[in-house]
């Protein structure tokens, strides 16, 4: 276990939480209460991206669409305080009910397909609850809603930047805890294996469809829950929230740091969000240099910051001819399979 | 008065489709042969639309421009497809899902970067300016135009995959593309030619749409997404699935948005109404596009397949 934990795949990501948390007190003694909202900004997309490697990384589902989840979660804090509620628990039953059947209904219809046309019906799905919340003009329609009361849950009020900064740090730790968890327990375990082959999953009694709908709707509640969160952070929810774009970076973001490994996700999002940072110091429009990295990471391959790192650790333990050790995670080697059932 | 509205509204959305269609048949028959997913087919329209408006104000003559927005869509759509596209077909969808967005991305910034996020504004040519007179109705002659040249392109592109030797090339690979390359068909340089075709097609949209909508950076994706329901629906891969859906998705977004919010005020109280119309509206192709597939996923016109 020890020797696990001192592994790059392994121990980079345990720093970064340390770090993470950390980010406060750093925040503080500098005075620089910008980093706060920047890096709870960071971890909230950590979430969303882990959320949507639940369905992307282990179950292969390529949603382009995760962004109506992230939206449905903020107007579950905005449309409530709209009305005067702004106690916490009800956002977040508001939130977990919302975007939980929202993500059966989407996941019922679009799971008949499989492929480029999933891709395209998870994103046709994303732009209708844009319209949605477009035309709602009662509801500030293309401008946006402000958030008139945060999430209280009690004495803990997410409209404090160090509040929600500390809550979505606790929910990135325990989202990724499940995540682990999840991959390797018999779910998982059927949920990857029916990525790989659906056919045979089906064969020895499972159903891969029903697997990859529950694993539709969790990753779309998840998605919701960092939604909920990113209303308090902005006090502010807006269909650009569901934009198309926002689906684009949350794939990229996961396949940045790695589909289908539990750390990929956190890695992803901080790079993908510390580079937009840093090219946004450069230029205005620094998406002319994003969109070409964008391109180059898909042309090179796609096992991802954590692939990098597996490989890494791999490679030194060769060096060091540790042979008795030699049969390596059998997941390292985890490179997805093509999209199952084609036409 | 009632009747004329509706006439004038179905023309308009079978010129909505018609625009659908030029974007749709180039994105279906690559996706046919070489199972690609372009979402950068979207830049090329818009890279059209802003060709033909630069050169419509350099040359002041429309033919041109509509030439110069065809040519840099082709130019552009034949760089990237040696350049990138063509190093992803063997890949999967997520990859060229990751690529074509990097590509969206770039385009619109560069586009912003040298144009500026003003949209550009081009006049309708003077020929077609005025109106055309159908049987007593009269219809915007630039509309009409569009409509007609949209049809031409669909009678043209039945006519080239019915009936020429590429076409049959085309329609054996969309079936087979192994096979056809076995056979001792170069079936890379017929995908190039195809993207090339459908890029030039997408040009020829932003073309012929810059007089009616407003030439900015971002405005294929709207219509870009609004195409991937047509395609869906219309079944992917098939070309004529693309023109039925097309013109069926025109024609319910356009009626929709008029007739949705007056139908509903019939039912429900006006202040229900003005709320759930406009909303009901623009969601209506999504709706439409979720029960087709909940009734046949291939589509309501798949493509047959080997």
């Amino acid at each position: 276990m020890n020797t696990q934990l001192l592994r790059p795949a392994t121990a980079v990501p345990l720093l970064i939480f340390a770090a993470l948390a950390a980010v406060p007190f750093v925040a503080g003694a500098l005075e620089q209460p910008f980093w706060i909202s920047l890096f709870a900004r960071i971890v909230i997309y950590a979430i969303a991206a882990s959320a949507l490697n639940l369905a992307l990384g282990y179950g292969g589902l390529v949603s382009f669409g995760h962004a109506l989840f992230l939206g449905l979660g903020s107007y579950a804090v905005a449309l409530p305080a709209f009305h005067g509620i702004d106690s916490g628990w009800m956002h977040l039953a508001a939130c977990l009910a919302v975007c939980g059947v929202g993500a059966l209904l989407v996941g019922v219809i679009s799971l008949r397909t499989s492929g480029m046309a999933f891709i395209m019906i998870t994103l046709a799905f994303a732009q209708m609850g844009y319209f949605l919340l477009v035309s709602l003009k009662q509801y500030g329609g293309d401008d946006g809603l402000a958030v008139a009361a945060t999430s209280r849950f009690g004495p803990l009020d997410l409209g404090s930047p160090l509040a929600l900064y500390g809550t979505a740090w606790v929910v990135l730790v325990l989202v990724t805890w499940w995540m682990a968890r999840l991959r390797l327990a018999p779910f998982g375990m059927a949920l990857r294996a029916a990525r790989q082959n659906a056919r045979r999953v089906n064969a020895i009694g499972l159903q891969a469809r029903r697997l990859q709908l529950v694993a539709f709707v969790i990753s779309g509640t998840l998605c919701g829950v960092a939604g909920l969160l990113l209303a308090n952070l902005n006090a502010y929810a807006s269909p650009s929230s569901l934009a198309w774009t926002i689906s684009g970076e949350l794939i990229v973001m996961v396949v940045l740091g790695g589909m289908g490994t539990v750390f990929g996700p956190l890695i992803g999002a901080l790079v993908f969000m510390g580079l937009e940072e840093v090219f946004k110091g450069l230029t205005e429009h620094w998406m002319i240099i994003f969109g070409p990295l964008i391109v180059l990471m898909a042309l090179v391959g796609r096992r991802g910051i954590v692939g990098l790192l597996e490989s890494a650790s791999a490679a030194k333990r060769t060096k060091l001819e540790v042979d008795k050790d030699a049969n390596t995670d059998p997941n390292a080697n985890d490179v997805p399979a093509r999209s199952v059932g084609e036409a | 008065m009632s009747a004329t509205l509706l006439l004038a509204q179905l023309l308009n959305g079978l010129q909505y489709g018609v625009l659908l269609f030029l974007l749709a048949a180039g994105l279906t028959l690559v996706f046919g042969i070489m199972s690609f997913v372009n979402l950068a087919h979207g830049s090329l329209y818009m890279l059209g639309a802003y060709a033909a408006a630069i050169g419509y104000g350099a040359s002041g003559s429309f033919v041109l421009a509509i030439v110069a927005g065809m040519a840099a869509a082709l130019v552009v759509g034949l760089v990237l497809e040696v350049s990138i596209v063509s190093r992803l077909y063997r890949r999967d969808h997520l990859d060229h899902v990751l690529a074509t967005f990097g590509l969206v991305m770039f385009f619109n910034e560069l586009v912003r970067l040298v144009w500026g996020p003003q949209p550009l504004f081009v006049e309708v040519p003077q020929v077609l300016a005025g109106t055309v007179d159908l049987f007593g109705f009269t219809y915007p002659s630039y509309r009409f135009a569009i409509i007609v040249a949209g049809l031409l392109v669909a009678v043209a592109s039945h006519l080239l995959i019915q009936k020429t030797r590429v076409g049959m090339l085309i329609r054996a690979g969309a079936q087979n593309p192994q096979l056809v390359g076995a056979l001792g068909v170069n079936i890379g340089l017929l995908n190039a030619m195809l993207f090339g075709v459908g890029a030039m097609l997408a040009g020829l949209a932003g073309a012929m749409a810059g007089p009616v909508l407003s030439v900015q950076s971002g405005m294929g994706e709207p219509v870009l997404i609004t195409t991937l329901v047509v395609i869906v629906i219309g079944g992917i891969g098939s070309v004529n699935g693309a023109l039925y859906a097309a013109l069926i998705v025109g024609v319910v977004d356009t009626l929709g948005r008029v007739y949705l919010p007056m139908l509903i005020r019939l039912v429900a109280e006006r202040s229900i109404a003005d709320a759930a119309g406009p909303a009901l509206a623009s969601m209506s192709i999504y709706l439409l596009m979720a029960v087709v597939l909940a009734l046949r996923p291939q589509g309501l016109f798949p493509a047959r397949r080997g």
